[in-house]
Parts: structure tokens; C-alpha cells; sequence
């Protein structure tokens, strides 16, 4: 029983890992809280839907969903953020907040505002290991974003873009005199942050969630948190935050009740700002946010 | 006036209070994201009173005002640690909070909601409005703003003038939860019922955007930014289907062209200039 709600968590975890990281590529180096990120990932859920009903292999479902979700955070940034790059930071956040409603709206017409749910079928099979027993498709929930997770970190740590993405992270106008261009270092990371936001939406789609325009904002805040308590400094935080998020979701529901997760979900990011603003795998320093 | 009007009307006022609650906050340079929290918490105190204890609407709504400001008060403390993003963060957590608190509250109805409280008139939610805001308007010309405008500006510099810093932003914290209160009793009792989902985080970023929209320098801001919140979407009906999608254009390009807000200080005086000649 315990075994099973840690392989439920872990599942669940895995999406808010992804979502978080989405959140936290734009947060972490722009420093703007992109709102329409919980839209990209809705998004990415209906791509991922309409690719499998069209009997597209898995794959080929994932990578449109990931290109489509990317193509929208490119449209988000060249609209509703470069535009503003020098307002106070509430004004690019309500922007993207804009877009949010625009690709609500978006759905509801394409999709209909009714639920829409993939079958079992899609990826039958379970695995039963004593007593845990682990549905392939859970199985393809953590293995797809272990992968995802893997491939950011190469390019965030070992290519050139991704070291233009960490000068510009550290420092903006240093990064600038030596030579990086701020402009394309932006577009990469709404282009990451759309393509981790739209694999996240295929995977939470197929597992087990309805489909729905608005299924967005309540994921979107809870990844919200998890990429605080993972601290918004180090993208890597995500990784730990997010199975421990899902975990202790799924453990409450278990024994507390399913009123209370959002209680625990959100003190814990309160208590977690409050003693540890840098989050659990935050370095010494200790982020000063701009002033509004 | 048909219902329907008067109905929007009363949404105004209640959004105009809430954008307030946040203009006091963002005047000392502290984002809220939470202020729905505040407003639930002024609805549901408000309703116990007026519903469980049967008191008149008035002293019910200076309660919940002053217990809501108490607690923002100490909200505001342990706020004085962050700063920008992370303050704003830390507030939609708590917001979050309190809407998880009402939904487990089974003595006010939990999820299922409360009703019971009698119905009041838009003419005295717009009392309340337009009281809360002449005070607001009144408190912009004294010293205490000035000095919430010198925390807002530059704390380090406030602090070695001889400001006492943590005082004015948790004074504003208080304040602005005092307000909040306010708003949400009204709805309460303007829509005679209230569930948790009320008061989450699209109420919160409602708040904010009114007073972002309308011009957040100048307090009749919120009440430009509420009026265009409330009845854009109304005039945006002729699009059917696509009406929420207009509005989000229509949002981003006000933000983009005026991004001070559709109300600025050298507007405000002008209007106010040609009012007075």
C-alpha cells in the first residue's frame, strides 16, 4: 500500500518536475513569472490528445505536442514579454496572463469545453513487482521525463547555448559585454520552457487526468510552488521538489484526506521561503528579488 | 436601472475595494498575489456574524475589517523578508491557503458553501467603494503616503532618513487586508452566497490587473481598471465564442501601449483641472 502511493507520487511528481522546470528556465534567468506556462502545458495535453486520436505512434504524439507548445512560448515572448522587458515585473506577468485567457478561449472553441479523456487502450499493461504493481504507462510517464530532464541538462551544462543561458542567468549586462546576445538567449529559454510544457501536458494527459481548457491553473500553481521549494536559483532544485511534492500529495490523500493537500502543498512553500528563500538545493546566495 | 446593470454595478464596486486593498500594498513596493485570502476571510467573517450571530451589516463589516487587518498585520511580518517575485509567490501561497482553510471549515459549509445572509443594495456597496476610496485619496496627500512612497522607492535610503520601514509596509500589509475585508463582506452579501473557490487566485490576479490597467500611481486607478474589467467583456458580447479572446488581446494591448495604466498621474491631473475650471 505504501509502496504503491510512493510509485503514484512518483508519477505525479514527474509532471510538476517538468512543469517546474518550465517555470523556472524563464524564472530562473529572466526573472518574469511566465502565467501562460499552465496554458502551454494545457496545450500540449490537447496536441498530445488529437495526435493519438489520429493514431500517430507515441513519439511522433510527444514531439508535436513538445513543437506546437514551443512554437505558442515563442509567439508569448516576441508579444507579451521582450516589449516589456524594462516594465516593473507585474506588467510582463500580467501580459502573459493575457495570453492565458487568448489560449483558454483558443481551446474551449477548437476542443469543446467537455473533458476529454484517452483510453486505457492507448498503452495497456501493467507490471507487477510483489506488491507494487506500476502501469506501463506510469512506466512511460517517469521514464520520458528522466529522458527529458536528461537531454536539458546537456544542453543547459555542456553546450554553448546553454552556458550563454547560465552567463545571462548570473548576470545580464556582464553577459551582454562579453559578447552574448541577450535577444536569442531569451528566445531559448521560452523555446525550452515550451517544449518541457508540452511533453508535461502529453504525459499528464495520457496518464490520468481529463482534458480539459482549464485544467491549466491549478497544475500551474501547484508547479508554481514546486519550483520555489526547489529554489528558482538552481533549475536542477525541480528534480527534488517535484517527487517530493507528488509524494506528499499522494501521501495526504492517502491518509489525510483530499482537502488538506493543497494546505500542506502550500505551507510547505511558505515555510520553505521563509527559512530557505534559495530552496533546497539553493547555493549561499540568496536571490534579491527586483522591486515591483 | 434593470437588475442586470445594477448586478454589474455592484461587481465594480466590490472589484474597485479589492483593487484598492492592493493599490495600498504596491504603494510601499510589495506585490500581493493573495488578497483573495483576505477576502475570503472578510466574507466569511461577515456572513457568521450577520447569518450565525444576527448583527447588523455595518459593525459586521468594521469586524471582519479590523480581524482581517490583524492578520494582516502578522502576515506582513514574516513578509518583510522577501522581496519582488518571491513576496508576490509567497502571498499567492497564502492565498491558496486560506481558500484550502475555508474548504476544510465544515462549521461555515466547507466546499458545499454558505448562504443565509440577506441580500443589500448596490447603493450601499457603492458607499462603501466610494468612502474607502476618498480615504484613500485623502491619505495620498499626507505625509504617511509620502513616506510609504520613500519605502516604495528606496527602503535602504527611507530607513537611514530616520523611516520606520517595517512599520509603514506592515501597516500597508494590515491595511490593505482591512480592505479586502471590506470587499469580500459586500460580496457576501451582494451575492448572498459564498464558496471557497470564491476566493482563489483568479480573484487575487483580478485585483491586481485592475489596478495595473487602470494606473497604479493614482488610487481612482482601480476604479478605471474596474470599470474596464467589468464591462469590457459586457460590450465584447457580439463576439460570441470569441469574446474571452478579444479581451485578452484588447488586455495585452493596453498593457503594451500604456503600460503605467489608463489613469497616470499628468491624466489624472488634467481631468481633475478641467473639473474644477
Amino acid at each position: 500500500m505504501l509502496l504503491q502511493q510512493l510509485v503514484n507520487g512518483l508519477t505525479l511528481g514527474a509532471v510538476y518536475t517538468l512543469i517546474a522546470l518550465s517555470f523556472s528556465l524563464v524564472m530562473g534567468i529572466l526573472g518574469v513569472l511566465n502565467l501562460a506556462i499552465a496554458e502551454l502545458f494545457m496545450l500540449g495535453a490537447y496536441f498530445g490528445f488529437t495526435a493519438i486520436i489520429a493514431q500517430l505512434p507515441l513519439p511522433v504524439a510527444l514531439a508535436a505536442a513538445m513543437l506546437g507548445s514551443a512554437l505558442v512560448a515563442v509567439v508569448i515572448q516576441k508579444v507579451a514579454y521582450e516589449p516589456l522587458r524594462n516594465a516593473p515585473i507585474v506588467t510582463p506577468m500580467l501580459s502573459t496572463l493575457g495570453f492565458s485567457i487568448i489560449l483558454q478561449n483558443v481551446a474551449t472553441n477548437v476542443w469543446g469545453s467537455d473533458p476529454l479523456q484517452l483510453t486505457d487502450e492507448v498503452l495497456p499493461g501493467r507490471l507487477t513487482l510483489g506488491p507494487v504493481s506500476i502501469s506501463t504507462m506510469q512506466l512511460l510517464v517517469m521514464g520520458s521525463t528522466v529522458t527529458l530532464v536528461a537531454i536539458l541538462a546537456f544542453v543547459v551544462q555542456k553546450t554553448p547555448a546553454g552556458r550563454a543561458l547560465r552567463a545571462v542567468a548570473e548576470n545580464r549586462d556582464v553577459a551582454r559585454l562579453l559578447g552574448v546576445s541577450a535577444a536569442r538567449v531569451t528566445l531559448l529559454a521560452f523555446v525550452l520552457s515550451g517544449v518541457m510544457a508540452g511533453a508535461a501536458g502529453v504525459l499528464i494527459g495520457m496518464h490520468y487526468a481529463v482534458i480539459t481548457p482549464y485544467m491549466g491553473v491549478d497544475i500551474g500553481l501547484k508547479a508554481i510552488a514546486v519550483m520555489v521549494i526547489g529554489g528558482t536559483t538552481r533549475i536542477w532544485g525541480a528534480l527534488v521538489a517535484g517527487p517530493l511534492i507528488g509524494i506528499a500529495e499522494v501521501m495526504t490523500v492517502a491518509y489525510g484526506g483530499s482537502q488538506v493537500r493543497d494546505f500542506v502543498v502550500y505551507g510547505l512553500m511558505i515555510l520553505i521561503l521563509l527559512l530557505r528563500p534559495q530552496g533546497i538545493l539553493g547555493g549561499s546566495r540568496s536571490e534579491q528579488g527586483q522591486r515591483v | 436601472m434593470s437588475t442586470y446593470y445594477a448586478g454589474l454595478l455592484a461587481d465594480v464596486g466590490i472589484l474597485t475595494l479589492g483593487g484598492l486593498s492592493v493599490y495600498i500594498i504596491l504603494a510601499t513596493g510589495q506585490l500581493s498575489l493573495g488578497n483573495a485570502g483576505f477576502m475570503g476571510i472578510g466574507a466569511y467573517i461577515t456572513s457568521y456574524l450577520t447569518v450565525t450571530l444576527g448583527l447588523a451589516i455595518t459593525p459586521a463589516l468594521f469586524i471582519a475589517a479590523a480581524a482581517s487587518g490583524l492578520i494582516g498585520i502578522i502576515v506582513g511580518f514574516p513578509a518583510l523578508r522577501l522581496r519582488g517575485i518571491y513576496l508576490a509567490m509567497a502571498t499567492l501561497g497564502f492565498g491558496e491557503m486560506v481558500r484550502s482553510f475555508f474548504l476544510n471549515l465544515s462549521a461555515m459549509g466547507g466546499s458545499s458553501g454558505f448562504h443565509g445572509m440577506k441580500h443589500i443594495s448596490v447603493g450601499y456597496i457603492w458607499l462603501w467603494a466610494t468612502g474607502v476610496l476618498l480615504v484613500v485619496m485623502l491619505l495620498e496627500r499626507s505625509r504617511v503616503w509620502l513616506e510609504m512612497q520613500a519605502v516604495h522607492d528606496d527602503e535602504t535610503a527611507a530607513g537611514l532618513v530616520g523611516l520606520n520601514a517595517t512599520a509603514i509596509k506592515v501597516g500597508a500589509f494590515g491595511a490593505g487586508a482591512a480592505v479586502a475585508a471590506i470587499s469580500g463582506g459586500l460580496f457576501a452579501h451582494h451575492h448572498v452566497y459564498i464558496e471557497p473557490g470564491n476566493f482563489g487566485f483568479e480573484r487575487s490576479i483580478d485585483f491586481v490587473l485592475a489596478v495595473i490597467l487602470g494606473g497604479s500611481t493614482v488610487g481612482p486607478g482601480a476604479l478605471v481598471g474596474s470599470l474596464v474589467l467589468v464591462m469590457l467583456p459586457e460590450y465584447l458580447r457580439f463576439l460570441a465564442d470569441w469574446r474571452l479572446a478579444a479581451f485578452g488581446v484588447l488586455l495585452i494591448a493596453v498593457l503594451l501601449v500604456r503600460r503605467q495604466g489608463i489613469l497616470d498621474r499628468s491624466l489624472f491631473r488634467r481631468l481633475s483641472l478641467r473639473g474644477a475650471a
